[in-house]
């Protein structure tokens, strides 16, 4: 196939003026042409949406009438006074926090593991990735099940070592916890992956060095690879936490999906952003005004923290 | 190994050694291999009993004799027929389309000269980092003028195309294109299309291989906007179905988990075919990106 073109004979026919102009129109403008359907369909589905919604923020705008009063800031005063956004925000970040930092720092030890010669390779790097073949919703429902309060096998394995049944879903920690280990079980395989590809491309040479100066395995981690990669390792930051500012399947499911799943627990311990705002778009009375107040803060407060990042990073980087 | 190994031999031997791992490393992974694996194994057990055996005490670890009822019993509960149907339509368009679209733009930004290409490249890596899902709103809104909500178009609309697709197939033809090839098929009178069909398409195979797998489980998985769009059964797709079947007061996990099995295994049986794959374009996205 590749060479199909070659095996034929030359084109004959030399350029007339009108095959010139139409070469000359193909050579220059065909590019923008291949390159359009890119940007018109991101532009009609993802960012004339998102940009919008700021229009839609600043009106009382229901699906279910015709009238889109201009209301101003009134959304945002609203959404800043209601004690449940805030208790989504904290939420939010609580479990954004358990769930990302110990992920990545499993991350980066299970990657160094991974450098060294090991037998069956690539049996360890498809185990690792195996959680991240299953759908949020499966990961939900299968660990909803194992910290069942009454059936659940962690449960059964805690008592069985002396410490006492947790009621995960009823209190705000545990159940922010389970909601975490769910996140991490799926992602710390793939983001292990990322560290290995980039500790791959660290030259052998810095090792040698470092084992030469009588550098352990340990501080070699931690001294010469997790600098040198560390540009991966904002990346997968910035990732994780746009990621993890919009967890929405795992609180819902684990709340049971219903009633109780979209208000993130009976007393909204594990209510999170995205969740609040689907209660207030989709599950009662389409309040797409306000909830696009909900959507539009959400998207103020991951451009502050991918900047908080960014700060973080040239400040590190200008220090050393 | 009886011979005496030169000094430089032995060198590389010390080297190798300490590059080797201990005991203790191998334990770390089969315990990480252990937890990788034990959920979703754990589910297949639940799938195979009924709820009474999930009540014992010790909780069962061994696959019962229940699962063919189980499955008779989730086609009777949700028409997870039509589910598995609606999201191989919806995840196989995705992918197709995604491939399609992100080779075109990759070959125009790896091998065409245009005006603003790179200010342009820049911006497709941009959109990567917003938040799409944010816009649901506007998007659900946009569905109904369009009068498609409840269809499987509206599913379908939003992944038509991705930034992360067309940034890394520009990587991978730049790499793996020659421009020789190009060249000549221009000579030969081809246009510039035929040469992206005809000369560029397969040489991007490898890559659209690893791309369309990768597309295709984003793709299955997809559960918000699905989830949003869609209000009857019959549209529902997997994730969709799923997650109606967890929804009342008691869950009913043996049901639950069959589900939840039918709706893994074909991407078990893609991961089991295509996995290498998978991890190289996972570990060349990270290198390059």
């Amino acid at each position: 196939m590749a060479i199909a073109t070659k095996g034929r004979a030359p084109n004959p026919r030399k350029p007339a003026t009108a095959g010139r102009l139409r070469y000359r129109l193909d050579l220059h403008a065909s590019p923008y042409l291949y390159i359009a359907p890119f940007f018109v369909l991101f532009a009609a589905f993802g960012l004339f949406p998102l940009a919008f919604t700021a229009w839609v923020s600043l009106h009382d705008w229901s699906l279910l009438s015709d009238e889109h009063v201009f209301v101003g800031a009134e959304n945002y005063a609203n959404l800043l006074t209601d004690g449940y956004f805030w208790n989504a925000l904290v939420n939010t970040m609580s479990i954004l926090a358990l769930a990302t930092v110990p992920q990545l720092l499993a991350a980066l030890c299970l990657a160094h593991l991974l450098t060294f010669r090991l037998r069956g390779q690539t049996f360890f790097r498809m185990g690792m990735l195996l959680p991240n073949v299953a759908s949020v919703v499966a990961v939900a429902v299968i660990f909803s099940q194992l910290f069942g309060r009454d059936f659940g096998l962690i449960n059964w394995v805690l008592e069985a070592l002396g410490a006492g049944r947790i009621d995960w879903q009823a209190g705000r920690a545990s159940s922010h916890v389970a909601i975490a280990v769910m996140v991490a079980w799926k992602w710390t395989g793939y983001n292990t992956l990322i560290y290995l590809a980039a500790m791959q491309a660290v030259p052998r040479e810095v090792y040698e060095a470092a084992r030469l100066d009588g550098a352990g395995r340990l501080s070699q981690l931690f001294r010469v690879t997790v600098p040198m990669i560390r540009p991966t390792i904002v990346f997968t930051v910035i990732v994780s936490t746009i990621y993890g500012l919009q967890i929405f399947a795992e609180p819902q499911l684990f709340g049971g999906a219903g009633a109780s799943g979209v208000t993130g627990g009976p007393s909204r311990q594990f209510q999170t952003l995205t969740l609040y705002l689907y209660e207030h778009g989709f599950n009662r009375g389409f309040e797409f005004g306000y909830a696009s107040a909900v959507a539009w803060t959400m998207f103020a407060v991951i451009v502050v923290i991918a900047l908080l990042n960014y700060l973080l990073v040239k400040r590190i980087r200008s220090s050393s | 190994m009886t011979s005496i190994p030169s000094a430089r031999k032995r060198r590389a031997h010390l080297r190798l050694m300490r590059n080797r791992p201990g005991r203790l490393a191998y334990l770390t992974l089969v315990a990480v291999m252990f937890f990788s694996g034990f959920p979703l194994y754990y589910s297949l057990v639940v799938a195979s009993k009924d709820n009474s055996a999930l009540a014992q005490v010790p909780p069962p670890v061994l696959p019962g004799a229940n699962l063919v009822e189980n499955v008779g019993r989730v086609f009777d509960t949700v028409p997870f027929d039509f589910a598995l149907l609606n999201s191989a339509i919806v995840s196989l368009s995705v992918t197709a389309s995604v491939v399609f679209f992100s080779t075109l733009a990759g070959f125009a930004f790896a091998k065409l000269e245009f005006r603003a290409s790179k200010a342009l490249l820049v911006a497709v890596v941009a959109t990567m980092m917003v938040p799409v899902q944010l816009g649901v709103i506007p998007l659900y809104m946009l569905m109904v003028e369009l009068h498609l909500t409840d269809t499987l178009w509206a599913v379908v609309a939003p992944g038509l195309v991705n930034a992360f697709g067309v940034f890394f197939m520009t990587q991978y033809l730049r790499g793996a294109m020659p421009g020789d090839l190009i060249e000549a098929a221009r000579m030969d009178g081809a246009s510039t299309f035929r040469i992206f069909w005809q000369v560029v398409f397969p040489v991007a195979r490898p890559a659209a291989v690893v791309l369309g797998v990768l597309t295709f489980l984003t793709a299955w998985n997809d559960y918000f906007w699905p989830l949003i769009v869609l209000s009857s059964p019959e549209k529902y797709t997997v994730q969709v179905a799923l997650s109606s079947l967890s929804g009342g007061y008691v869950t009913d996990y043996s049901l639950v988990l069959t589900a939840t099995m039918l709706a893994t295994l074909p991407l078990l049986a893609v991961f089991a075919l295509l996995g290498k794959y998978m991890i190289a374009g996972i570990m060349q996205g990270a290198v390059k990106g």
